[in-house]
């Protein structure tokens, strides 16, 4: 019988919880790294027991973690699980992550905007996001704060970037958005290897063509009141996009406001916000197995991280946008100011969709019958920074 | 002595001794300990910059030694192994 592996990054550890295809009773495994901001945890598709974690902290730094048994021991890569290593120089700097300032990249940027319209120099804080190839469990790829793309080839051990995404000239027109420049969607295409679509807040989208030596942004018909040119190439504030495996090209996406799809691999997007109470939010997510039903959770404004009325709503979409329905059943109906950050919402690939969803207030949430109905998974655990689902044999 | 996350990521107890050969500074000490402990590589010292932490502190014999050079000795106390080098997280909530 399949089983769902459900990876939680929080805010103080990260949590593992383990069902059958049921998705009915829980093993809670954690806190993993107690403690450690855990950004985010994926594991990887070519070999499920392959699960890369980042770990961060204001105090000391971004770690790297792997596990190679599906998260029951973990290590950072090049250093030997277990026990301290025999004294010696380290064979790996796991987290470090260099901006490559070579002559041969061209053009190796040095600053961005800052919050005031100055210029202000690259710095690495903190690794937000981490996507494993589809096909090779030591390849591995890392979006990052200050926004710029890294990669693995050793299984995490040693990380470059790929400069060709902050060569792309745009970058002094890049900006933080108020969680930082980070680069926090990562999207591989099954389809084309050589095809990755990333997204950065506050600069948008942009897609390669040539597995990551050059990008272009794809950011028409984007509408964002809060830059001088509302419809500029570059500034938006691009929260979250999906796309569903089996139908490459279709992309859907949660902009700081508006709910957006394109039907062309980015090249234009269309608003499908509909009848949505609000259209800003952070997460989204499409079912597995039906490619035109999408899921959002509405956020009140830019000023007010909560869900609107005090109720936590999961709308979905099965018209591709623009026609939505509010999903209630088993959610906090009254009383509830959660939000949802972008990168805790995942689905699973049983029949029926499993829809997951983790939020501030430490709630894992899970629908076993593709968002019909709800229930918590765990109700307790510190603020939910990322979840990320896991179908197993 | 180890703030306590880096006691656990290093899993060693709270204090770790070092030999470390003349001069004995904040430098050569921190570049023995992640020797010895390579887990501990970028989070003390930023893995390109090699600037401390900024939320990290250094103290020893009752003095502050955070701002001191990296390449001050240390005192002669801690040299011989009298005391210890304290690595310190700064206060702060969360």
């Amino acid at each position: 019988m399949s089983k769902v592996r459900v990876l939680v990054g929080t805010r103080k550890g990260a949590f593992i919880l383990e069902s059958d295809g049921k998705r009915e009773k829980w093993d809670v495994s954690g806190p993993h790294f107690a403690g450690w901001e855990m950004y985010h945890l994926k594991g990887s598709p070519a070999d499920p027991s392959r699960i890369y974690a980042s770990q961060s902290s204001g105090w000391f730094g971004q770690l790297i973690q792997r596990s190679d048994d599906g998260g029951k021991t973990w290590h950072q890569p090049g250093t030997p699980p277990g026990e301290p290593p025999a004294p010696g120089p380290p064979k790996a700097a796991s987290n470090k992550f260099a901006y490559d300032a070579s002559a041969e990249t061209g053009k190796p940027l040095t600053t961005h905007q800052w919050y005031d319209g100055t210029q202000h120099p690259w710095e690495f804080k903190r690794v937000w996001h981490l996507e494993p190839s589809l096909s090779d469990p030591d390849t591995v790829y890392a979006g990052v704060e200050d926004a710029a793309l890294f990669r693995s080839t050793d299984g995490g051990e040693n990380w470059h970037e790929l400069p060709g995404l902050r060569g792309h000239g745009t970058g002094p027109k890049w900006q933080p958005g108020a969680g930082g420049m980070c680069l926090h969607t990562i999207i591989l295409d099954s389809s084309d290897p050589q095809r990755i679509y990333i997204a950065i807040s506050a600069a948008g989208a942009f897609r390669t063509d040539d597995g990551g030596k050059t990008w272009k942004p794809i950011n028409k018909g984007l509408y964002s009141q809060y830059i001088p040119d509302p419809r500029a190439e570059i500034g938006h504030c691009v929260h979250h996009v999906a796309m569903n495996p089996k139908r490459p090209g279709v992309l859907f996406m949660q902009k700081h406001w508006d709910v957006m799809r394109s039907n062309d691999a980015g090249d234009s997007w269309q608003e499908v916000s509909g009848n949505l109470p609000t259209d800003f939010g952070f997460v989204i997510d499409i079912h597995a197995h039906e490619p035109e039903t999408i899921y959002v959770v509405p956020i009140k404004s830019d000023s007010e991280h909560f869900v609107p009325d005090g109720k936590l709503r999961v709308f979905r979409s099965r018209t591709g946008g623009n026609e939505w329905e509010a999903m209630t059943k088993g959610l906090p109906q009254s009383n509830c100011y959660v939000n949802v950050l972008r990168d805790a919402m995942a689905v699973d690939s049983l029949d029926k969709c499993g829809v997951y969803f983790g939020t501030s207030g430490g709630q894992v949430y899970a629908s076993a019958d593709a968002g019909d109905s709800w229930a918590p998974i765990v109700r307790d655990l510190p603020a939910v920074l990322s979840v990320e689902v896991q179908t197993l044999p | 002595m180890l703030p306590q996350h880096l006691r656990t990521l290093a899993k060693v107890g709270n204090e770790v001794e070092l030999e470390v050969e003349a001069p004995v500074t904040q430098r050569s000490v921190l570049d023995a300990l992640e020797a010895r402990y390579p887990m501990l590589r970028g989070t003390i010292r930023d893995q390109v910059t090699q600037q401390r932490r900024p939320f990290l502190r250094f103290f020893a014999c009752e003095e502050d030694l955070t701002h001191e050079a990296p390449d001050a000795p240390l005192p002669a106390a801690v040299a011989s192994g009298a005391e210890p080098l304290i690595i310190l997280g700064a206060i702060a909530g969360g």
